[in-house]
C-alpha cells in the first residue's frame, strides 16, 4: 500500500512542479524527486520479493496504509525543513523585522 | 532488512562528488560557458535527491517494521548470527538492484534533459542548484 501511496504522491508533485515550471520557488521539484526515489526503490523491492517469494504484490491492510501516510508525512516534513532553512520567500526576514 | 544501506552509501559518495564538481565549476566558470544551466553539479543534484529521498523514506519503513532500531547494533538482524547472512544477501541483491535502477532512471532523465537542451539559445547562468 505504501508503494501505491508514494507513487501517487510522486505523480501529483510532478504535475504540480510541471504546472509551475520553470518557476520552482517552493522547491516542489525536490519533493517530487524524493517521492520518485522511494517509489523506484520500493518497486524494485516488491518485484524482487514477488519473484523470489511469491504471494501478493501489494500489501493492502490498515498497517500498510498507516505506513504510507507516515511516509508522505515524513517526506513533507523534510521538504518543509528544507524550505524553512533556505527560506525562498524571505519569510524569516519579514517576520523578524516586525 | 537493510537494503537501503546500498543507496545510502551511493548517496554519500554522489553528494561528495557533487560538492567537488560544483566547486570546480564555480572556479573555472563552467556555468558561463554552458549553453544552458545544465551543469554536471545540477545533474548530480537530481541523483542525490532521488537517492536521499528513497533512503530516508525506506529507513522509516525499516523502523516501522522493527528492522532498524535507535540503539546499537541498529540493525535487528545483527543481534542474531543466523540472520546476518540473509541480511547480507538482501543487501547484495535488493540493495544493489535499487541503487542500479535509480541510477539508470537518473541516466535516462539526464539523456532526455540533454536532448531537450540541444538547440537552446546561450544563457549566462552559473546555476548549479537543485531540481529547477
Amino acid at each position: 500500500m505504501w508503494l501505491i501511496m508514494t507513487a501517487l504522491a510522486a505523480v501529483i508533485t510532478t504535475a504540480i512542479w510541471y504546472i509551475n515550471a520553470p518557476n520552482d520557488k517552493y522547491k516542489v521539484g525536490i519533493l517530487s524527486l524524493f517521492f520518485w526515489g522511494a517509489t523506484l526503490m520500493w518497486l524494485v523491492d516488491h518485484v524482487m520479493a514477488y519473484l523470489t517469494e511469491g504471494g501478493e504484490f501489494f500489501e493492502i491492510n490498515l498497517d500498510a496504509t498507516l505506513l504510507g501516510i507516515s511516509v508522505i508525512i515524513l517526506a513533507l516534513l523534510v521538504w518543509e525543513i528544507v524550505l524553512l532553512i533556505s527560506d525562498p520567500k524571505g519569510a524569516w526576514k519579514k517576520v523578524l523585522k516586525r | 532488512m537493510a537494503c537501503f544501506l546500498v543507496p545510502m552509501a551511493e548517496a554519500i559518495v554522489t553528494t561528495v562528488v557533487q560538492k567537488v564538481v560544483e566547486k570546480q565549476e564555480v572556479k573555472v566558470g563552467v556555468g558561463k560557458k554552458e549553453r544552458t544551466g545544465l551543469t554536471w553539479s545540477r545533474k548530480l543534484g537530481w541523483l542525490n535527491k532521488l537517492l536521499w529521498g528513497g533512503t530516508i523514506l525506506l529507513a522509516l519503513e525499516h523502523i516501522w517494521h522493527g528492522e532498524v532500531v535507535p540503539w546499537p547494533p541498529f540493525l535487528t538482524a545483527m543481534e542474531n548470527p543466523a540472520d546476518v547472512a540473509p541480511m547480507l544477501h538482501e543487501v547484495a541483491t535488493i540493495g544493489v538492484a535499487m541503487a542500479v535502477v535509480v541510477t539508470l532512471v537518473w541516466g535516462i532523465i539526464v539523456l532526455i534533459a540533454e536532448q531537450k537542451a540541444k538547440g537552446l539559445p546561450e544563457v549566462k547562468t552559473v546555476s548549479t542548484e537543485g531540481a529547477k
